[in-house]
């Protein structure tokens, strides 16, 4: 059987829950980072199979795909600032670590 | 008797799969880096293989070349050299994989029972021209506002990850 949509979206659902899977169980910020990363990952996949398929006339899926790298890419930034800005403060970046607020 | 096509296609999913979950069970944040990087990898190749190639591009220059490095780089400055992750609880374990999988199946049941209808117009293909006719197009279906905002919150990032991870001066405290 040739592959085609569905083997797409399940492909892309498989690694969104991988990434779920590792958001869950990681309790080091880099690692939870990387998960959210595999997260979008298979959401940009989802719009490419979209477009591909059932909209080949237009190119929507194709622009949320570089408008989601690019959030992507700003998120990641972001995040890694405030980790290491956590790291310089608390020497670790376990989220347990990173409860100041509760109190 | 499988095409080439369908062989490759097995090969990129089983390596973007394969890679993802180790990534996340992996007790070596090192390591995990490196599996996220060739589960990018076997994304932008699923990209190639649908003949997406300028988002293929991009995936590989901005995810593998820029965030895979920048995390790489993180590590190095947050985390001793040879140190293992601690193991998760069992229990976390265990209700994590529970609820992945309940959620996976749930999907993938709601997926495979809707019946996708294709569009019927021709075709636009995705080349570099095209897609730059479309970004910069101020008319209905352009995209000239959205990549405005985007350029806007990236900068606005990026001046907000210099002001946050920069060192403050000890007088200033």
């Amino acid at each position: 059987m040739e592959p085609g949509l569905y083997h797409i979206l399940f492909i892309s659902a498989a690694l969104f829950f991988i990434g779920v899977y590792g958001f869950f169980t990681r309790r080091n910020l880099i690692t939870m980072l990387m998960s959210t990363e595999l997260i979008l990952n298979s959401v940009n996949l989802n719009f490419i199979a979209f477009n591909k398929y059932l909209w080949p006339g237009k190119m929507d899926g194709l622009f949320f795909t570089v408008f989601v790298i690019a959030i992507a890419a700003a998120e990641a930034a972001v995040g890694i600032a405030i980790i290491i800005n956590l790291y310089r403060s608390h020497q670790s970046i376990d989220v347990a670590s990173a409860e100041d607020l509760k109190y | 008797m499988m095409s080439g096509s369908t062989i490759l296609f097995y090969l990129l999913a089983a390596l973007t799969l394969t890679c993802g979950l180790l990534s996340v069970t992996t007790r070596h944040i090192f390591r995990a880096a490196i599996y996220v990087l060739f589960a990018l990898i076997g994304i932008a190749g699923l990209y190639f293989w649908m003949e997406y190639e300028f988002i293929a591009a991009v995936q590989i220059v901005v995810y593998v070349g820029g965030i895979i490095v920048l995390i790489i780089f993180s590590i190095f400055l947050t985390q001793q050299a040879g140190e293992k992750l601690a193991k998760p609880a069992l229990n976390r374990q265990l209700f994590s994989a529970l609820a992945v999988f309940c959620g996976f199946a749930l999907t993938l049941l709601q997926v495979f029972q809707h019946d996708f209808k294709a569009g019927t117009e021709a075709a636009v293909l995705p080349t570099v021209a095209n897609i730059g006719n479309n970004m910069l197009n101020v008319s209905e279906s352009g995209y000239a506002l959205p990549f405005e905002v985007i350029s806007i919150l990236l900068l606005a990032a990026l001046v907000g990850c210099i002001v946050i991870a920069l060192r403050s001066k000890p007088e200033t405290k």
